[in-house]
């Protein structure tokens, strides 16, 4: 069973009857095939969504954004006047993403964000939410101790650096604008993409700097 | 209702774990559960407020005690019991034991990319002007309502100011009980540390929520 039996709380699936399969595996192979019969879902559907949760919608559009704001001022503001008509700019619109606001880090504000009440995140631009941050500890403390939040992911910002923290309790959906590394003047859009972190765009991070990369 | 999915500043969940190189999702029965709900909305009738509700309304140790998409399989088998389109028995048995309800149409493949891509905007036409302005002093209504809300417990009867104004959306309250969208204008509202989590809280820091305007009150 390789990686199944473990699941990310670290808990273990205990297999009752030898089985190969946990009980959650055979609850949902059963629970489809019951669908697919019944006719409420083809199967096929399910495999063209998933695809495209896995290859098409992921952190690399968000990239994309960020490393145009970075090297074409006149996307940037475009980019924080309306963010869904400038990502829709570059062909990411949808589900989880219909309402987008981008808040910019600046040497005196620093951006994260969170959904304390489930998983609210900005798909189109970012893809499925990472375990860590539909968990328990991050929902609790990201909104009363941000710090020790960036504490945990080996990030310090300086003690005069306000600490902005956006709950995405309903429909908008938040990515941060990280600030563009020094030492990249003259950067190309594809060098300067690729400093661009997943968590430098929900504020967990920092992009990398320049000598971090090859 | 005060869940345990309103989890902004509880205490003792431990530090935050990342996980390096971390999969969209860890083995298959994730993909399928995920892919499942999606496509059994539309076909099942319900709504994303209906769907939250339907996995946050369960007790606290289960819900703690769940993976997140291990939550998604419960809120999915519930809203369709509760809608008729399964038994309890067959979901408990793994097969069908009754014929299907009539009139379901299952999405099919060439629609999943185009209905991923157009998503289910929430934004309506005012149909009445603003309560608040930009820079205006609001206070949280301290309310408990049973059922689904979008106000964590953390900011009620606080202090903030409004940030933002996105136009009217869909409210959250009404919608998932199936009574209506109610459209409402809908705030950031900033609020600042201390005056969430007391005198010792960070003066650096502030957090924001998204309010709509009848969990608002005038000070």
């Amino acid at each position: 069973m390789s990686d199944h039996d473990h699941d990310h709380h670290g808990r273990h699936h205990h297999d009752h009857d030898h089985s190969e399969l946990s009980e959650t595996e055979l609850r949902v192979r059963a629970l489809e095939s019951i669908l697919t019969e019944k006719g409420y879902v083809d199967p096929a559907a399910l495999d063209v969504l998933i695809d495209l949760y896995e290859k098409k919608i992921g952190p690399r559009n968000g990239v994309r954004v960020v490393a145009k704001a970075w090297s074409d001022p006149a996307y940037r503001e475009r980019l924080l006047k309306d963010a869904t008509a400038a990502i829709a700019e570059l062909d990411y619109s949808g589900r989880q993403g219909e309402h987008m606001v981008v808040v910019e880090n600046t040497p005196e504000q620093h951006n994260m964000v969170v959904c304390t009440l489930c998983s609210c995140y900005p798909h189109p631009v970012l893809g499925l939410p990472p375990v860590w941050y539909k968990s328990a500890p991050y929902r609790s403390r990201a909104v009363s101790d941000p710090r020790g939040v960036l504490k945990d992911f080996g990030v310090t910002l300086p003690d005069t650096t306000k600490i902005r923290v956006w709950d995405s309790t309903a429909e908008i959906r938040y990515l941060v604008l990280p600030m563009r590394p020094e030492g990249t003047e003259g950067w190309s859009e594809e060098q300067l993409a690729e400093l661009v972190t997943r968590d430098s765009m929900i504020g967990t991070g920092l992009p990398k700097q320049p000598g971090e990369i090859t | 209702m005060d869940g345990a999915h309103d989890m902004g500043g509880a205490k003792g969940f431990g530090p935050v774990v990342p996980e390096p190189n971390e999969p969209v999702f860890h083995g298959d029965w994730e993909r399928r559960a995920f892919a499942l709900t999606v496509a059994m909305a539309r076909p099942g009738g319900w709504n994303i407020d209906m769907s939250r509700f339907a996995r946050e309304n369960r007790p606290p140790e289960d819900y703690l005690s769940k993976s997140y998409f291990e939550i998604w399989l419960a809120g999915l088998e519930t809203l369709m019991i509760e809608r008729g389109l399964v038994t309890r028995e067959e979901v408990e048995a793994g097969k069908v034991l009754s014929p299907p309800m009539p009139g379901i149409k299952p999405i099919a493949p060439n629609e999943v990319t185009p209905a991923i891509r157009r998503g289910g905007p929430t934004e309506r036409e005012p149909k009445q002007p603003a309560m608040f302005a930009v820079g205006q002093t609001v206070r949280m209504k301290d309310i408990h309502p049973v059922t689904h809300t979008r106000l964590p417990q953390y900011v009620r009867g606080h202090l903030g100011t409004i940030e933002l104004n996105h136009g009217c959306h869909v409210f959250p309250d009404t919608n998932s009980l199936g009574q209506g969208e109610d459209p409402q204008w809908l705030y950031t509202v900033r609020f600042d540390g201390p005056e969430l989590w007391g005198k010792d809280g960070d003066p650096t820091l502030s957090v924001s929520v998204d309010a709509w305007e009848s969990y608002l009150e005038r000070v």
